[in-house]
């Protein structure tokens, strides 16, 4: 039970004062697999991760993380967890090797093998080049490399990666993913939390947070085939019109603008979607081509939320 | 062995970062320096050259002897001569002068009688430091012969200043000094350390590691007990050298009366650190401590001298132990066994103080 599950937390709830940031949330995150969490800012992604390493109490409920529970043993599971918080949070006056040798003498490396695996560590995250860089003065994307360096150095058996991809470039945060991939090939069960859809779509299985909730969790698959709606895609010269038109309407449950396109979403009990989204469109005099098509993590989204509140709009 | 190594990742940590960071280095030679030319050249407790103004109403030969008398015991500096004694009030009232001699034009006739006092000092007490030094004025003799000396101004005490028979200030100022400056540094050091710590992020990636909180603690202020030691040394040579301060009492001796209470401002600002949640409001605590410190531990003004509020309230200050401790030894020749009360109340401060400290730092965000 306990190696299946890395993650079993049932009713965790955490409240600051008036807030609940999260609240009764149940999760099991297979080990091994690169589970997501998918949410907004204020969604309750980073308050979840803090709980799980210990670092908030839960002010309900309760966590188990690699069959220890969570706060009470959360010092013995220190040594086993690897954990990059949202900020960059090694030393900005200490230079890359510094701030890898200071975490290995942390964490208690045997000495034989400690310059070894800071050189390790080093060449696979690509920072052989500039041991001797202050981390203040690295780009983005290298003080996240740095910083996964610095959270794997242990060889943790679970990663906890709170936005770790929030303040790098496209390339990078794909060299990024090629490296969780590999690391979960060795056997790394890794939490990673995002907004990005197309990161969310990467992983093996992800949650849906929500005001504190997990509003829909599963592999993404499964995710669009349980989805109640059709997704119609919608092309106009004049979205902002079709948008006015359609929202609202009876079996249309949202509407999302992409560029000149729409995304309609609609009941999935209705048989010719299109037809009926084409007609409401003529009916107002607007031109459109009109076309079923995938459903993507986002529809996904828009339907888990829809019954909360508009959603926020996405920056990815 | 793991704990000793995680301790020394922490103090290694600490002087790297330490010796990048310029304000602090600069801080460390910077203010013992700047204090102990503050207060060695600028404050002098034994004040002369009282800026004066004389008004002679009597004009005789015994008169001006008084006012050559004064002048010759540099106490006063003659500055003005005027005729009344509004006139020397005016004066005073502008702040032009600190002392008005006023010898009335029945002045030979006064000195005679021992009952009357034969002139009058007009002082400006909004400075304390002024009536103190204008008394020794009211202590001159006139030696002129056919005056007959009155019997009471025969003193009744003789004085013998041991420990500082020159009345130097900097002699009675520079150990003091020493408790000042580290009072001021190590506790400001400490104080934003575990604060900057949080502020930039650190933190959180750092409980989150195997490391234990006195570790963290221990490890946070090893490297400025060393430092600590550094301003001792730097604030001694510049006593030395620049006001002939002596060291009577065992070198090892200061340096163990330093140790002891470096460690006790070090954990203190542990403590501070544990408490403030910016670098700011660190700072403010500081200060808050730093004052009292200053006011009440004997190095300004006599302990016994104080109300006993103040004074029970002094002696939970390490600073007040460590001004008589760091006195004793460098002045009276005493070594540390000599004063164990002190001792051991820098050595409760300092274990009290850490134990609060590790206590209130807890490994959560909560």
């Amino acid at each position: 039970m306990a190696d299946d599950y890395a993650i079993e937390a049932h009713g965790l709830t955490r409240r600051f004062g008036e807030l609940t940031a999260v609240d009764h949330l149940d999760l099991r995150v297979p080990s091994g697999e690169i589970y997501g969490f998918l949410g907004p800012n204020g969604s309750g992604k980073s308050t979840t991760i803090r709980l799980l390493c210990g670092l908030l109490t839960p002010s309900e409920g309760e966590a188990r993380v690699l069959g220890r529970r969570v706060p009470g043993e959360a010092e013995a599971l220190k040594q086993e967890i690897g954990y990059m918080t949202q900020r960059f949070s090694l030393y900005e006056d200490l230079d890359v090797r510094e701030n890898l040798t200071f975490i290995a003498n942390i964490y208690g490396i045997p000495r034989r093998e400690l310059r070894a695996r800071v050189e390790g560590q080093l060449a696979r995250y690509h920072l052989s080049d500039r041991p001797r860089q202050r981390a203040g003065t690295l780009s983005g994307g290298q003080k996240q490399r740095l910083a996964l360096a610095a959270a794997t150095l242990h060889r943790p058996r679970l990663l906890l990666l709170d936005e770790p991809t929030s303040a790098v470039d496209p390339q990078s945060r794909r060299d990024f993913w090629e490296t969780l991939f590999e690391l979960s090939a060795e056997g790394t069960t890794i939490l990673v939390s995002t907004h990005y859809m197309d990161e969310a779509e990467r992983c093996h299985r992800l949650a849906i947070l929500d005001h504190g909730a997990i509003v829909a969790d599963g592999a993404p698959r499964d995710l669009y085939e349980a989805m109640d709606a059709l997704v119609v895609e919608v092309e106009t010269a004049d979205p902002r019109a079709a948008r006015e038109v359609l929202l609202g309407r009876e079996p249309i449950l949202g509407v999302t603008q992409l560029g000149v396109r729409l995304r309609v979403l609609v009941e999935r009990s209705v048989a010719d979607a299109p037809d009926l989204v084409g007609r409401l469109l003529d009916g107002a005099r607007i031109r459109a081509s009109v076309t079923l098509t995938h459903p993507g993590l986002e529809d996904v989204f828009v339907m888990a939320t829809r019954d909360a509140r508009e959603p926020v709009p996405w920056e990815g | 062995m793991g704990g000793l190594r995680r301790l020394f990742a922490i103090v290694g940590k600490e002087v790297r970062q330490l010796r990048r960071d310029r304000l602090t280095f600069g801080m460390i030679a910077g203010i013992p320096v700047l204090q102990i030319l503050l207060f060695g050249y600028a404050i002098n407790t034994d004040v002369r050259h009282l800026s004066a103004a004389v008004a002679d109403q009597a004009q005789t030969s015994l008169s001006r002897e008084l006012i050559a008398a004064s002048q010759a015991s540099q106490v006063v500096d003659i500055r003005a001569r005027v005729d009344t004694a509004r006139e020397l009030e005016r004066m005073l009232g502008r702040g032009e002068i600190d002392v008005g001699l006023l010898i009335p034009a029945d002045f030979g006739r006064r000195l005679a009688d021992p009952s009357r006092a034969a002139g009058q000092l007009l002082v400006d007490g909004t400075d304390p430091t002024i009536p103190a030094s204008a008394r020794q004025l009211a202590a001159l003799e006139l030696g002129y012969d056919s005056t007959p000396k009155p019997a009471r101004r025969e003193p009744v005490y003789e004085i013998r200043n041991y420990y500082n028979p020159e009345r130097r200030s900097a002699i009675n100022i520079v150990p003091g000094l020493i408790g000042v400056i580290l009072t001021m540094t190590m506790v400001l050091f400490t104080a934003v350390a575990i604060v900057r710590e949080s502020e930039r992020g650190n933190l959180e990636l750092l409980i989150n590691t195997p490391v234990r909180r006195i570790e963290l603690m221990i490890g946070k202020i090893l490297p400025y007990v060393l430092i600590g030691l550094v301003q001792v040394t730097l604030i001694l040579l510049l006593g030395a050298w620049l006001f002939d301060v002596p060291i009577r009492g065992p070198l090892l001796h200061v340096y163990g009366a330093a140790g002891l209470f470096i460690a006790a401002n070090l954990t203190l600002g542990l403590v501070i650190s544990t408490v403030a949640k910016t670098q700011f409001q660190a700072m403010q605590m500081t200060f808050f401590f730093f004052l009292p410190s200053i006011l009440l531990s004997g190095f300004m003004f006599p302990f016994d001298g104080m109300p006993p509020a103040a004074r029970y309230l002094a002696e939970l200050l390490p600073l007040t132990h460590f001004v008589r401790l760091i006195r004793g030894i460098m002045l009276r020749a005493a070594g540390l066994g000599d004063m164990p009360g002190e001792v051991l109340a820098l050595l409760a401060f300092t274990v009290l103080t850490l134990a609060v400290a590790v206590g209130r730092f807890r490994k959560t965000l909560d």
